[in-house]
């Protein structure tokens, strides 16, 4: 009994927490991974991006809200992720026609389009706050709970409860049907399969004949696409602030370096890995413990290896740890 | 010749600018923005020094401005007495157990490679760092929590503390350099920025050594204060001469205090930057920058002199940050923001011109006037543009009430037009 208890502490508290978290950092690195691989640059400007398509989502939620429209259960969000999509995506592609076009005609250093999107960040970061604020806001709508802790436990008998959050489900499920289908678009369809040459080799690919216009108007658009939905389910899940967003940057970049930059598998693989250090690292395990340890053992304090303000910590460390070790990250990545 | 004359002009805009301001503002705005634009101009001589003359991308330059700021604090601030005897020892000896830890584990990888005893000993150190750390810590931090909870600093006068702040930040970055430069750009990038996130979250959580998000406040100053000027006949009775009642004559006076030591310490630094820049050792580090194979090949040892200039460039960035401390004269952990201190310094170096100390310290004075200015006639300019709409449209209130993030826009637009029509900063590199 005890250890069925400790399996659900554990899970209440740590792996589903972490499996929604682990989501939403994937989605978001997996942007920055396909920017990597196609555009050859570090998008500083990924957090904001984010935050400008959750606040396009926030005020069409807004409005089929005072319109009545609602999900049932669901939250309304999910009906004005298309139009976020669509919000984001024109302001990515004027953004690309706009200035990095330029450079890429230059042929410019990976390091002068780093610096581009710095300022690309603070135009996004000012037209985030001139248009929302900077202050948080809430949208989520529906129903709390898939499991509720005090049904849980009056439906098993344990002495822990399960609480599972209807956000916490959804951006799971969410996650596994995106990424499945950018994964059949990549592998499986002609301009997918072009991106992926032009990633691998520029100018063998131009060669073939493909259009690297269309390839990173195309990336530029799944970009759009993860990064509104990643945004969503991050601010449905916990709540938005676009600070928050902005330093979201640090564990998303994490995630797409420790599984290996321009790596779309490593960058999933990197997002749990990230999620599931970061909670277990900043949790205290005597609730989880007490129940395992005989009682002359029993930890006396909380068992908690870091204060939660240290979570970027955590993320930064193992950052420098495998990249100390593995300097491709996981699944070997490009290294330009 | 063309490039002195674009030099001594645009000089001349900035000072006509400051000028203009106090003329048409008040001079209290004027030395505002004249205080912090030499602030400002030291910071981005720092990151000019990382950046323009070394090539390193450091995106972590609040980690190091606070870590100055930290240090004013520690070096000045008078010890708490009962902090000290309740719990000073163990904490100091918990720091000393977990830099020990640390070494160990650096020492047991690099001897043996042997997984399990490296993190054995990580492990074994950390546990114990914690047992002899957490007793401690909640002793000085239950000393008083309302008034102090913490160790207090040294006492010593504050411009020591400014060097304190140097000190501090060049340790921080030969801890980072060593770790990160051998990194590619773009993850020295994410490094420095997560590390200065890091430096921030270590001010905010451990009250014991800064009061975390309590601030601290009162900081000594190293200039006289407006209470005793004021309670001061003969300087009252000057001020009086000169047309000033005491009040503003004591702020005008402070500030320009304020206002010529900073002016003497950016020149100090600015001498030695431009001696730098032009002695062998800056014709050596340019080198190494345009084309670091080719400079290893000549025998130059270039992770050594990333490292040092890493660890200068961080210096000069600390101190820049104990002197804003010093004239804010409180710390305040959670008002350092990666976008006001990281890149909006970025934006100063770039748009000034990298590789020229001149540039950086005219972007550092330009971009500051316009990030203040910005928040000052923003408001009126809004009003101006939104005059056609009617009183109670809920368009006007809107734009009215979040003109305060315009300035986040206009930076934005300000590089990407440098960068775009001036690639090279408005005082390009020799």
């Amino acid at each position: 009994m005890d250890f069925l208890n400790a399996i659900v502490a554990l899970s209440n508290f740590v792996i589903i927490p972490a499996m929604a978290y682990g989501s939403q950092l994937a989605l978001g690195a997996l942007g920055v991974t396909l920017i990597y691989g196609i555009l050859r640059f570090s998008n500083f400007a990924h957090g904001d991006t984010m935050a400008f398509g959750t606040m396009v989502v926030i005020l069409f939620t807004w409005l089929f809200q005072s319109w009545g429209i609602s999900l049932g259960p669901l939250p309304t969000a999910l009906l004005a992720i298309p139009f976020g999509i669509a919000g984001t995506a024109a302001l990515v592609l004027i953004t690309d026609r706009g200035i990095y076009r330029f450079y890429r005609g230059q042929k410019a250093k990976p390091v002068v389009f780093v610096i581009v999107s710095i300022g690309v960040m603070f135009i996004y970061n000012g037209l985030t706050r001139f248009i929302l604020g900077a202050d948080d806001q809430r949208f989520a709508d529906g129903e709390r709970f898939i499991i509720n802790a005090r049904e849980f436990k009056q439906m098993t008998g344990l002495d822990e409860g399960l609480g599972i959050k209807t956000t916490q489900g959804l951006t799971v499920v969410t996650a596994i049907i995106v990424v499945a289908l950018l994964f059949w678009f990549l592998n499986r369809t002609r301009t997918g399969k072009s991106m992926r040459a032009y990633s691998d080799n520029e100018d063998l690919a131009l060669l073939s004949g493909i259009n690297p216009e269309r390839v990173v108007m195309v990336t530029w658009l799944i970009v759009a696409a993860l990064i509104t939905v990643a945004g969503t389910l991050y601010g449905l899940d916990k709540s938005y602030k676009p600070f928050t967003y902005f330093q979201l940057l640090l564990p998303i970049f994490a995630s797409a370096i420790v599984g290996g930059l321009g790596s779309p598998l490593g960058a999933i693989a990197g997002g749990f890995v990230i999620a599931f250090s970061e909670v277990a690292i900043t949790y205290a395990w005597k609730k989880v413990l007490v129940y395992l340890m005989p009682e002359a053992l029993e930890p006396s304090g909380l068992v908690q290896l870091m204060a939660t303000e240290y979570k970027f910590a955590v993320s930064f460390m193992i950052l420098v740890v495998v990249l100390l070790f593995k300097p491709t990250g996981l699944f070997k990545g490009k290294s330009v | 010749m063309s490039q002195s004359i674009r030099t001594y002009a645009l000089f001349a805009l900035v000072a006509l600018l400051i000028i203009g301001t106090g003329l048409l503002q008040g001079w209290d705005l004027a030395l505002v923005i004249l205080n912090m634009g030499l602030v400002s101009a030291i910071m981005s001589l720092g990151v000019n020094l990382q950046w323009g003359i070394a090539g390193l991308f450091n995106v972590g330059v609040m980690g190091f401005v606070a870590l100055g700021g930290m240090a004013v604090v520690l070096a000045s601030v008078d010890p708490v007495a009962e902090a000290w005897a309740a719990g000073g020892a163990r904490a100091i000896l918990a720091l000393v157990l977990g830099a020990a830890t640390i070494v160990a584990t650096v020492l047991a990888w690099k001897k043996t490679k042997n997984r399990w005893l490296t993190a054995a000993i990580l492990i074994a150190g950390f546990v114990i760092y914690r047992m002899v750390r957490d007793p401690g810590v909640d002793a000085i931090e239950a000393v008083n929590p309302a008034g102090t909870g913490f160790l207090g600093g040294l006492g010593l006068p504050v411009v020591i503390g400014w060097m304190v702040g140097g000190l501090l930040a060049a340790g921080a970055a030969w801890i980072i350099g060593k770790t990160a430069l051998g990194l590619r750009s773009d993850y020295l990038a994410i490094a420095t920025l997560g590390i200065s996130e890091i430096i921030i979250a270590i001010m905010k959580n451990e009250e014991w050594l800064t009061r975390g998000v309590k601030n601290v406040t009162g900081l000594p100053r190293p200039v006289p204060d407006a209470i005793d000027l004021q309670n001061d006949p003969g300087f009252v009775e000057r001020a009086a001469n000169l047309g000033f009642d005491p009040t503003a004559a004591s702020t005008l006076y402070i500030k320009i205090g304020y206002g010529l030591m900073f002016a003497a310490v950016l020149i100090i630094l600015l001498v030695l930057a431009q001696l730098a820049l032009n002695s062998p050792w800056g014709r050596m580090m340019r080198a190494i920058r345009d084309n670091e194979t080719s400079a290893r090949a000549m025998g130059k040892d270039v992770t050594f002199r990333h490292l040092q200039v890493f660890i200068l460039g961080s210096a000069i960035c600390g101190i820049a940050g104990a002197m804003m401390t010093t004239l804010d004269g409180q710390l305040i952990p959670t008002s350092y923001q990666p976008l006001r201190y990281t890149f909006l310094i970025w934006v100063m170096v770039i748009v000034g011109g990298s590789g020229n100390n001149l540039g950086a310290v005219l972007g550092g004075f330009l971009i500051w006037f316009l990030w203040v200015q910005v928040e000052v006639l923003g408001p009126g300019f809004m009003t101006w543009i939104t005059g056609a709409l009617p009183d109670d449209s809920g368009l006007k209130a809107h734009l009215l009430d979040s003109v305060q993030h315009m300035r986040l826009l206009t930076m934005g637009v300000i590089l990407l037009l440098v960068l775009r029509f001036s690639p090279r900063g408005l005082l390009p590199e020799r």
